[in-house]
Parts: structure tokens; sequence; C-alpha cells
């Protein structure tokens, strides 16, 4: 149990552990007979049942020596049922006569294979739509249902599960390989993988205030995959970046409000109240990814995490160093974000002036919708006391805010400029957390 | 697997045909092709004449047919040829896709062959050749 409690060390709760188990062997058994069948419905249809009587029994009767074998008995029935429509229809039946069969040896020996990381590529498939990524890999590698998907995505559950429908249709149809990429193939395309679970963080992380039922679990299921690629691909840099960034905003997750229900940007909430447990973790991972020597979008982003987390090491941020992280991001990977961040970064290095230029300089229509930008350009705008200016902007940023508590925090920001070490947007989008 | 390669280029290109055989344009379509044969997996295709001179498009309505001049769609680019392939993946397709001359200046679709068997059973070898 030792192994499998591992990233959930403050969970005492039995049932989460074991369904963590329940989630982690129905994953590597769609991943087996997906990659054999070239299915992913057929192998998540087949395995269904045998999935939620596992969640309902095994907390109960303990957690099984082979939790494949289970399954796969549990699964017996339907997979044979699986295996006669193939018959009539296709010549692929021995495939999955030969793949059931295979399995069920297998499953004597302590090891099932782990194939989970080329369902993972696959979900992450240039020929999949690329807004079905995030969605695809939540069902088909965590199980989680299409219901609970769509809720977090703001999606009607029939349309997602359509889309869903239609995407494992592209998989088996048009025969995507099940492969993990290699050579100058695999950075892309890891890319895609990371890209897709930060989208499922970023989700989670804008509920602030976990109200969203709908969107309470995604954290967690992102911190569960961005765990599970650097345990699949060891010494790829990026996703060790990717899970560095994750803890560290993790570590700050409780601090975003105050006791009363206030919001509370990262320069002026309480060290203390950070989880070091997470962002030493963090700080451990983001070591190793530095140690491999090959810089990336995620381990940037997660090293202006890290030094936003200063404090929490006796020290305060160097905004010096925060904006040349962000000239790297801007370089190697130019989204509004690293553009916003660094403006936020070199107005706290080098004044307001020089950082409503650089904000001045980006691309205006752009940015016209973008609250973060409003919030910023309002806080740099009051620094200068320009506060005509400042009030037009803040009136742009309060109607894009959908956060009341964010909303109340920008309305009493005043003409008092917020502490030295502050990240000037009301948003904690300077962050990175957020998308 | 069979995979069509659809290939779809702007209306200028289709004037380029008329360059000498060892040209910029011809070059690279001889060398894509000897790759495809040498590979051994090009199961047939054919460039097609220009869309807007000479295509002729036919529809059955109410009984009626109506013969048009011109292609189905008529669009910037046009379908100026097709390839069929015989691999294993979708990726190994998209790999080849992606070396056809035409991507550079045009678009090229893939898309799978529909494989028959699965509504007419297990045996079945498609639509009856010639002969």
């Amino acid at each position: 149990m030792a192994q499998v409690t591992k990233g959930y060390p403050l969970v005492a709760d039995v049932r989460r552990v074991v369904e963590a188990v329940v989630r982690a062997s129905y994953g590597r058994l769609v991943s087996y007979l997906s990659a054999r069948s070239h299915d992913v419905a057929m192998a998540e249809d087949a395995l269904a049942d045998a999935f939620v009587a596992a969640l309902n029994t095994w907390p109960r009767d303990g957690v099984p020596n082979i939790p494949e074998a289970w399954l796969l008995q549990a699964a017996r029935r339907r997979l044979i049922d699986s295996v006669r429509r193939e018959q009539t229809r296709d010549a692929n039946a021995t495939v999955l006569r030969r793949t059931l069969l295979e399995a069920e040896q297998l499953t004597t020996t302590m090891r099932f294979p782990d194939e989970r990381l080329k369902l993972l590529f696959v979900c992450a498939h240039p020929a999949i739509d690329a807004r079905m990524h995030t969605p695809l890999m939540l069902q088909a590698v965590l199980g989680l249902d299409a219901m609970a998907i769509s809720e977090a995505f703001l999606v009607p559950a029939s349309t997602m599960g359509q889309r869903l429908a239609r995407a494992k249709a592209k998989i088996r149809v048009a025969r995507i390989a099940f492969e993990v990429p290699n050579g100058a193939e695999l950075a892309p395309r890891l890319d895609a993988v990371l890209e897709a679970i930060y989208a499922a963080y970023a989700r989670g992380w804008d509920d602030v205030d976990g109200a969203d039922p709908g969107r309470r679990g995604l954290v967690e299921e992102a911190l569960w995959l961005a765990r599970m690629v650097v345990e699949l691909i060891p010494d790829e840099p990026e996703a060790l970046g990717l899970l560095a960034l994750i803890l560290y905003c993790e570590s700050r997750r409780s601090a975003r409000r105050s006791p009363a229900g206030a919001y509370v940007p990262i320069s002026l909430q309480d060290p203390e109240t950070w989880s070091a447990e997470y962002w030493q973790e963090a700080d451990r991972v983001l070591g190793r990814a530095a140690a491999l020597g090959r810089p990336g979008r995620f381990q940037l982003e997660a090293a202006v995490q890290s030094a936003h987390m200063e404090p929490a090491r006796g020290g305060s941020v160097d905004w010096d160093a925060v904006a040349v992280l962000y000239e790297g991001l801007v370089r190697i990977a130019p989204t509004i974000g690293a553009w916003l961040g660094r403006a936020a970064a070199v107005s706290e290095a080098r004044g307001p002036a020089q950082g409503l230029a650089l904000l001045e300089g980006m691309p205006q229509d752009a940015l016209v919708q973008h609250q973060p930008y409003w919030a910023l350009r309002t806080n740099l705008l009051r620094r200068l006391e320009r506060h005509d200016e400042a009030a037009l902007a803040l009136e742009a940023a309060l109607k894009l805010t959908g956060d009341a508590a964010v909303r109340r925090f920008l309305s009493t920001g005043s003409s008092r400029s917020l502490p030295s070490s502050g990240t000037a947007t009301g948003g904690d989008n300077s962050a990175g957390c957020g998308k | 697997m069979q995979y069509a390669i659809l290939i779809y280029e702007p209306d200028d290109k289709f004037d380029d045909r008329q360059q000498p055989d060892e040209g910029a344009f011809w070059g690279p379509w001889r060398s894509y092709h000897r790759a495809l044969l040498d590979a051994g997996i090009y199961v047939g295709g054919s460039p097609l004449e220009k869309a807007d001179t000479t295509a002729t498009t036919i529809r059955i309505r109410g009984g009626e047919r109506r013969v048009q001049d011109g292609p189905f769609a008529d669009t910037k680019e046009q379908l100026g040829g097709f390839i069929l392939l015989e691999v294993p993946t979708l990726d190994v397709a998209i790999e080849w896709a992606a070396r056809c001359p035409a991507a550079t200046y045009g678009a090229v679709e893939v898309r799978p062959a529909a494989d028959l068997s699965r509504i007419f059973g297990p045996g079945h070898q498609g639509l009856p050749s010639r002969g």
C-alpha cells in the first residue's frame, strides 16, 4: 500500500486510496487492450462493469493481489461477447481473442505491462481534435465519465459524449498508432501530452473556492497524470517541469483566500500558509529537471513559480531573475501570459514606466478581452499616478472579472501601490498557474 | 491498411505541369513517386487534369439527371490527384503524405480506405476490379 499512497501523502481516507488503485489498474488494462486492438471504446466498454464492481467491492474486501487479473476476470463475459461480435464483422476478431488470452496470461505474472504512456500519446495525437485531448485523457486513462468531464468543461453532457465517441472512432477507423514517438518526434508529441494535462490543471485552478463540484477533482486528476508521466518516462525534463509547476501552484492553494473569503494575491500571501511538503517536493523535481540540461517551457514556468516562493525560503523575490525567465518564455513559448508576466516582472525590477512600455508594445487586439492585461495596466497606471487612465482600465478589468472576490480586491486597490513583491495583476495569472 | 492521399493544389500550380520533366515542378514529384514504389507501399493513383476546365459534375435529383460543367466544389484549391497506399497505421500514412510535394504548396488529405469486411463479413475483398 506504501507504493499506492505515494503522491497522496495527506489522504487518510482509505476509500480514496483504494479508488486510486482501481483507477491505476483500470488505466493499465484499458491501455493494454486498446493498444492491441486499436479500439479504445471497445476496451472501455468491456471493462466498464468490472470497473464499477471494483470501486464498490475493493474498499470492503481489500485490494486483490493482482488487481488486473481481478478486473479481467470480472470483464471476461463482456470481452468474450466483444470477440463474438467482432468475429461476425471483422478479420480482427483473432487479434481480440489473442489479446484476451495474452492479457490473462500476463496477469499471472506480478507485473502487468504498463501501456498507459502509449495511450496518453494517442489521446494527444495531432490527428485528434485538440479540444478533445484533455477530455480523452481523463476518460480513457483515468476512467472519468462523460458527465463529470462535461461539467468540468462547461459543455453539455451529450455534446461531450458525442465528441468523445467521435475521437475514439477516429482512433479506431483511421488506425492511429499506439506507439511512444521517438527521435525528433518525441519533444513536440510529449509537449502535446503535457499541454493537455496542464489544461486540466488550469481549469481546476480557476475554481479558486472549490465551489464548482465539476472542477474539484480536476486538480487531483491533473496532478495524478503529471506524476504518471514522470513515472512512465523518468528522464524527460519537461515532464518534470510540469510536475514541479503543478506542485508549486498546489502548495499555495489554501493561501488564495483569506479566512473571510477575500481574494489574496500571491504578493500578500503568508508564506507560512504554503504547503512546505508540496513546494519542497517541487524544488527537488525541478532540480532533477535542471540537471538534465534541456530547458523548456514548463521548466521555465516552474522556475518562475519557484522564484515567487522565495519568501518561504526566508528571502524575497528576485524580480530581475523572474524577468529573465519570462524573456526565455517569450522566446520559446510566446503566449499572452508570458508577455504579461514579463511586463509585470520588469515593472517590479525596473519600475512601472518600463512595465507599461512593454504592455503598450503588445498587439492590442489580442488583449482587449483579456482580464489580466487590464488588471496589470490598472496597477501600473496607479503606480504612475495616472489616475484617470487607471480608472478606465479598472472599469475594463472589472467587466471581465467573473470572480466576485477578485472584483472586490481590484476595486479596493485605490492609489496605493501593492507591496514591492507584488504580482501586479489581480488575477493570479502572472503566476502562471491558470491559463 | 489502405489509405487514400487526396492532393489539393491551387489553380496556378496546375499550369506548372507544363514545365520540363527534370524541372522544379516535376523533379520532386518523380522522386516522391519513386520513393513510394521503392517502399513497396504504392497501390495506385493518378494525377488529374485541371478541375475548372475539365471536370464535369453529375447529380440525379427527382429522377432527373443534371450534368454540370465544373468540379464538385468551386474552391481555390482543387483536387489535383490521388494516391492509394498500403501502410500499417495512420502515423505512417501521415509521414508519407508529408513528403508529398503538394504538402508544401497546397494541402494533402489522408483518409483511410473503407474496410467493407466490417459490413459484408470477413473475407470480403472489396468492390470487384477490372476483369
